[in-house]
């Protein structure tokens, strides 16, 4: 369904993406593993087309279609979705206001009825309960004076509304505690489907003993250096990011 | 110099006037215009208009509006309130056209109509009042006001009267007046007894794409415990000029909200003075205003704390996009003897493209040493990150950036207690947010 090939991407001057290529099927969860400054969160953003990054070579197909060429609302329109690494607040946009809006476009994008806002509240309430959020939420403005752990739960619960067809998440488990990080982790579980795939990225393994992937993929100095499966996030939990240092995969 | 026309329009009006006008208002309107013809139009060099050319209003021959109360005239207005109001006085040109208001039953001993009509019958009954609250000493526009008005709304509430639903005071301009473009100098007298309540809700409007000078004053007296909740809604056509002054005197206890909106206009000043004249008075005002193309909107407020334990609440916001220009001022005088005053002021404009400006400024003027005064002023443009998050989530541009701008203004609209008035500009907004929106696009 995803398809990166050869992707190269800068952003204020600098390149960070060197080529990238990367084939996501329908069902699949990738982890997209790599120190910092690796690319990780660039080809992120890339995906979810950030207006400050541009792409300078190479190109993405999503379900055949060129998704370098859609503009971020659309992207998300046909089923991009990016859990944000930092959730921007939004001071005076009320949660169910922003999140119904937002429903309702992309359902009307996928040619489905718009739903009103009792058929709303009777779907947000069923997705609040399995991310065990309180409905004061809904009121309150989005993100605003929302702790680390709240936002990264609100980007899980957008996801579970707007039920993307690919979904990005960009270092949702930083600074989530082992709770926190276990609800995340179920809900993302919970929305595993065949029609749905996952592009999970994240620093540490930790993640991905509570969401398993498929295949994992090593990012170094913005190229894919490794491409395993689930083993060999552990290999990196015991080794460390040290020896990519070696020049390995490099031409 | 074009004052001598302003001399001239003044014998012409002078000589129609109802010759039952009081002696007295006559030597006030007398005095209003020799002190017109000494100080002029204010120009730059004059603190209070530092950045605010009068110049296209100083270098035009307006003629007074002519009286047409044609009642199609009504289609003009862009807010019509119905049920939700009771009295909805109309006037056209400045003058009251009894057509197309309606004045239902009000409490006894309440006035509520033209201001002309009720000086006519009524000798010494503004005495008083007119020309006391709003000073022309050092204001040419207030002086040329008095000098000049033919009409305007007169309101008095007796004490311990509460208004249940609001009144409704239009203003419509319909453009030129013998081949020239009009001017009208329209008057609003408030008085509210002790105890007293009441709601007013004045509007300005003229027929499109006409070029006319709206000048206004509004008086308010508050006695001790009386509520006034006031909105001045400015929806002049896009080539007009609008002037206005809105100023109250608040006594023991009041509590005044004046919410000042500009919609309209390519040259507009407004002006709110409020003086805290009794202990214990609570002050709100609110402003709110959006320019486009090549519109001008000067707001400057001072609100006076002349005695203890009064607390104000200010805050102003503007939307500006195009090449608009907006100058916010907002003066706090805090007298020696106002101890224990709450003052609390914030100023912000949002800017939608690199042409647009604001020049804003608060000033503090503190005499008393027991006092809480804040300000807070910030300019800026639409938080990108934000925007980008919303579109990610599936809205478009436009429908993203309107998003951010309603909860820039959500809190001066909230501020605002009258449900219909809070629709009817968001109504307004929405148009022309859609409009700036797709010019920035």
């Amino acid at each position: 369904m995803l398809t990166v090939r050869n992707l190269h991407a800068r952003v204020a001057g600098r390149d960070i993406l060197k080529g990238i290529d990367l084939s996501v099927r329908f069902g699949e969860v990738h982890a997209i593993m790599g120190p910092n400054g690796s690319g990780k969160s660039t080809l992120a953003r890339v995906l979810a087309g950030h207006p400050e990054y541009e792409v300078t070579a190479g190109e993405v197909t999503f379900e055949g279609e060129d998704l370098l060429a859609m503009d971020p609302e659309t992207r998300a329109r046909v089923g991009v979705f990016m859990a944000f690494q930092y959730p921007v607040e939004i001071p005076g946009v009320n949660n169910a206001y922003f999140l119904k809006t937002a429903l309702n476009t992309v359902r009307k994008h996928r040619g489905k009825e718009e739903l009103d806002a009792m058929e709303f509240l009777t779907l947000v309430r069923e997705r609040m309960k399995q991310l065990d959020m309180d409905e004061a939420f809904l009121n309150r403005p989005v993100n605003e004076g929302f702790s680390g752990g709240e936002k990264k739960r609100n980007e899980i619960f957008q996801m579970a509304v707007l039920e993307p067809r690919l979904a990005v998440l960009d270092e949702t488990d930083s600074g989530l505690d082992i709770d926190a990080l276990r609800v995340v982790a179920d809900g993302v579980n919970a929305m595993r489907s065949a029609d749905r795939a996952f592009l999970v990225v994240t620093h540490y393994q930790r993640l991905l003993t509570y969401i398993v992937p498929d295949v994992v993929h090593v990012l170094s100095e913005g190229r894919i250096v490794r491409s395993g499966d689930k083993s060999l996030a552990l290999e990196l939990e015991d080794k460390g990011y040290g020896w990519l240092e070696e020049p390995v995969g490099k031409p | 110099m074009m004052l001598d026309q302003y001399a001239t329009e003044y014998a012409a009006a002078r000589a129609r006037r109802p010759s039952d006008e009081p002696a007295a208002l006559a030597r006030t309107r007398d005095e209003a215009l020799d002190r017109f013809m000494a100080l002029g139009f204010p120009t730059t060099r004059d603190e209070e208009w530092r950045f605010t050319s009068v110049a296209p209003i100083a270098d035009q021959a307006f003629a007074l509006a002519a009286p047409d109360t044609d009642a199609r005239h009504a289609g003009i207005l862009p807010f019509r309130f119905g049920d939700a109001f009771s009295a909805e006085l109309v006037f056209v040109n400045g003058q009251y056209a009894p057509a197309l208001s309606t004045v239902p039953a009000l409490p006894a001993g309440a006035q509520v109509g033209s201001l002309a009509a009720y000086i006519a019958g009524h000798a010494s009954g503004v005495e008083g009042h007119l020309a006391q609250v709003a000073s022309f000493d050092r204001r040419a526009f207030v002086a040329l006001n008095t000098a000049l008005f033919a009409d305007g709304a007169y309101i008095q509430i007796p004490a311990h009267a509460v208004l249940d639903k609001p009144i409704h005071v239009a203003f419509i301009s319909t453009g030129a007046a013998n081949g020239r473009p009009a001017m009208s100098h329209p008057r609003v007298l408030v008085v509210l007894g002790d105890n007293s309540q009441a709601s007013i809700v004045e509007t300005y409007a003229g027929q499109a794409g006409t070029r006319y000078f709206t000048n206004v004053v509004t008086e308010a007296v508050l006695g001790s415990h009386a509520v006034l909740d006031h909105y001045r809604l400015q929806h002049e056509s896009r080539g007009a000029y609008h002037v206005g002054a809105m100023c109250v005197n608040a006594g023991r206890s009041a509590n005044c909200a004046s919410h000042s909106i500009s919609l309209g206009g390519a040259l507009v000043r407004n002006d709110v003075l409020a003086v805290l004249a009794g202990e214990g008075v609570e002050c709100t005002l609110n402003g709110l205003y959006l320019a486009d193309g090549r519109r001008f909107v000067d707001n400057h407020t001072t609100i006076d704390h002349a005695m203890p334990h009064c607390g104000s609440r200010e805050i102003y916001k503007g939307i500006l996009a195009d090449r608009a220009r907006g100058v916010f001022n907002g003066k706090i005088i805090v007298r020696p003897d106002a101890q224990k005053t709450d003052a609390k002021q914030t100023n912000r404009a949002l800017l939608l493209s690199e042409d647009a400006q604001v020049n804003s400024k608060p000033e503090l003027e503190i005499f008393a040493n027991d006092v809480k005064c804040t300000h807070g002023a910030a300019v800026g443009q639409l938080d990108e990150d934000a925007v980008f998050y919303l579109r990610s989530r599936g809205l478009g541009l436009t429908e993203a950036r309107h998003m951010l701008i309603h909860a820039f203004l959500g809190d001066v609209l909230h501020r605002m207690p009258l449900v219909p008035i809070r629709h009817g500009v968001e109504a307004v907004l929405e148009r022309q947010l859609a409009q700036a929106l797709a010019a920035a696009a």
